[in-house]
């Protein structure tokens, strides 16, 4: 079996995001960059899923160059290889351009299993992996709880507001998986000498066959008009509890018309 | 002014809340029309589609339509965009509505604004995004607009609309038939509102202490007929399940009301909570982040504060 976990690096989820004044893209020179915490969810399914079923992982990212330090730790977890697509040409692109370039990279090469996190802990859309699905024309199992693969049929839990759905597909399937899926493992030390000798496939918009005018901000199906910082809340009132704590708020409540 | 499509959700036959407010925002847009996927259409829901004021209502009700997940709803749009190129789709911003309007982008070649919380008669949607930290405003430059909204984003109004019905029949694409749902598991029962879609909910962190401590919060989150959501510190620790986490690798709430008890306010959590109309915070840490976003705080124990707040509301709605 061929698995594919598509990763993005993202800044810090515990850092302040800010927007850059000249392009209105995301400033990704703020903060540090780490993979995105819901796709460790992926790699780490992927890496049972293989060691269940016998497959080699392939981690693929599209994103600056410093975005290879996020395929650098998926294969010290212990994937096999990588493919980076990295070009100044993709900046800016918007989740069509970037489903357009994941799935072009990943069409033809053979891939049983495609896997992403449900969502990326910055832009937060969640549309990426049901886009690749569309574009690519395979079974979209997205949102699971649960992945079990039986010959080539696939179930999944697929998450829902009241619980959650049973879905089944046969191989070849795109899979999003939710946080607490499994538990992601650290790299080892040796898994971190061992990653320094896998191979990672550079491509550039041209080598990945992609149409330029598809791809980058001037590309995108949407643009931004204007962003400002919110305006910071007025203050509020703050109280000490007293012993009448929950009746002051009841107070406030009530005035508000909520009781 | 140009017909505007909003998707249906529904639960059992049921339209909810967050359609109303989807065609509610429709009617400053344009013409709504309701479109309605899948088996189960009844009169009960032409009269809540009609109330809200949809002309029209789409109705494709072939039962292989909710046999697959997403994909149906995405061709069933993708056919109607092609036969009546509306002026824009207008899709609630769930897990499902998402994926539904990103696969109809890539289908229609349009592009799609997600987590819109306003849009604007000149079609720019307002986004609040990194938490609530920035607001956004974007536009779609190419294709027929598609935005999903926010539940909680548009307050719903009456308007008499005159719900015509139209059968719509699509044949489903082979990839869409892929994948199918076998089965339904809910696993929450009780009376409690999806924490989605709630216009309050109540809240437990770190402070709260142990599983049996969330009592207190689900007595005053009933109190109020409100949803409990809890933050990172409780869900990890097991306190209460996953699937109730509010913040930034959970879910994100905008509701009328929200009640963040022991809950400290690191930007995890903020980013799920932010933007909600009117937040109370109770929390005994006088220093703790949260109370920046607090409209009313007290600085005290939950466990005092908060049995008092249940008892005084079951007093005053008695």
């Amino acid at each position: 079996m061929k698995i594919a976990v598509c990763v993005k690096q993202v800044p810090d989820t515990w850092a302040e995001k800010k927007l850059r004044s000249d392009d209105s893209t995301l400033d990704r020179e703020a903060a540090d960059g780490v993979m995105n915490e819901l796709d460790e969810y992926a790699v780490e399914e992927a890496l049972q899923l293989g060691e269940a079923h016998g497959a080699e992982v392939t981690i693929v990212t599209m994103g600056p160059e410093r975005a290879g330090e996020t395929i650098r730790k998926a294969l010290s977890m212990g994937a096999d290889a990588g493919i980076h697509l990295v070009d100044d040409g993709l900046h800016g692109s918007d989740a069509l351009a970037t489903s357009y370039a994941l799935a072009t990279i990943l069409n033809g090469r053979g891939f049983d299993l495609i896997i992403f996190g449900s969502e990326s802990t910055d832009a937060r859309m969640s549309v990426v992996p049901a886009m690749v699905a569309e574009r690519l024309g395979v079974a979209q199992l997205t949102f699971a709880q649960k992945v079990e693969i039986a010959g080539s049929d696939v179930t999944i839990e697929r998450v829902t507001d009241s619980g959650y759905d049973t879905v089944k597909a046969s191989l070849p399937v795109v899979l999003s998986v939710v946080e607490k899926i499994n538990e992601p493992r650290y790299p080892s030390f040796k898994g971190i000498m061992a990653a320094k000798k896998k191979p990672v496939e550079t491509l550039t918009v041209a080598d990945a066959g992609l149409d330029m005018a598809r791809v980058g901000a001037s590309a995108s199906w949407s643009a931004v008009v204007d962003f400002a910082a919110r305006p910071p809340k007025a203050a509020g009132t703050v109280v000490t509890d007293e012993g009448d704590g929950g009746v002051k708020i009841a107070d406030f409540l009530t005035g508000q018309k909520f009781i | 002014m140009g017909e505007v499509l909003v998707l249906v959700e529904q639960a059992d036959g049921v339209v909810k809340k967050v359609t109303t407010e989807l065609l509610t925002l429709a009617c400053s847009l344009g013409e709504p029309s309701a479109v309605w996927v899948g088996p189960g259409y009844s009169t009960a829901a032409e009269a809540t589609l009609a109330e809200f004021g949809a002309a029209v209502v789409y109705v494709a009700e072939s039962p292989e339509l909710a046999a697959h997940p997403v994909a149906p709803k995405a061709e069933v749009l993708a056919h109607l965009v092609s036969e009546k190129s509306p002026a824009a789709v207008l899709v609630a911003s769930t897990a499902d509505g998402k994926e539904a309007a990103g696969r109809l982008a890539v289908r229609i070649d349009s592009g799609v604004i997600t987590d819109a919380v306003a849009v604007s008669p000149e079609l720019v949607a307002t986004q609040s995004v990194f938490g609530g930290s920035t607001v956004v405003h974007s536009r779609v430059t190419s294709g027929t607009p598609i935005f999903t909204v926010r539940p909680n984003s548009t307050p719903p109004v009456a308007s008499n609309g005159a719900a015509v019905r139209s059968d719509i029949s699509i044949t489903l694409s082979d990839a869409a038939r892929k994948a199918s749902v076998t089965g339904s598991t809910v696993a929450v029962k009780g009376g409690r509102p999806e924490l989605a879609e709630a216009a309050i909910v109540v809240s437990g962190g770190r402070g709260v202490g142990s599983p049996e401590g969330f009592a207190v919060i689900e007595a005053l989150a009933d109190s109020l007929h409100g949803a409990v959501g809890a933050s990172r510190a409780a869900t990890d620790a097991g306190w209460y399940p996953h699937q109730y986490q509010v913040g930034q690798t959970g879910k994100t709430v905008s509701p009328q009301l929200y009640i963040a008890n022991g809950i400290s306010g690191a930007i995890q959590h903020r980013a799920g909570m932010q933007t909600s109309k009117t937040i109370i915070v109770v929390n005994k840490d006088a220093e703790a982040p949260i109370f920046e976003l607090a409209d009313y705080g007290v600085v005290g124990d939950l466990f005092a504060v908060v049995p008092q707040l249940t008892q005084e509301i079951g007093k005053r709605s008695a």
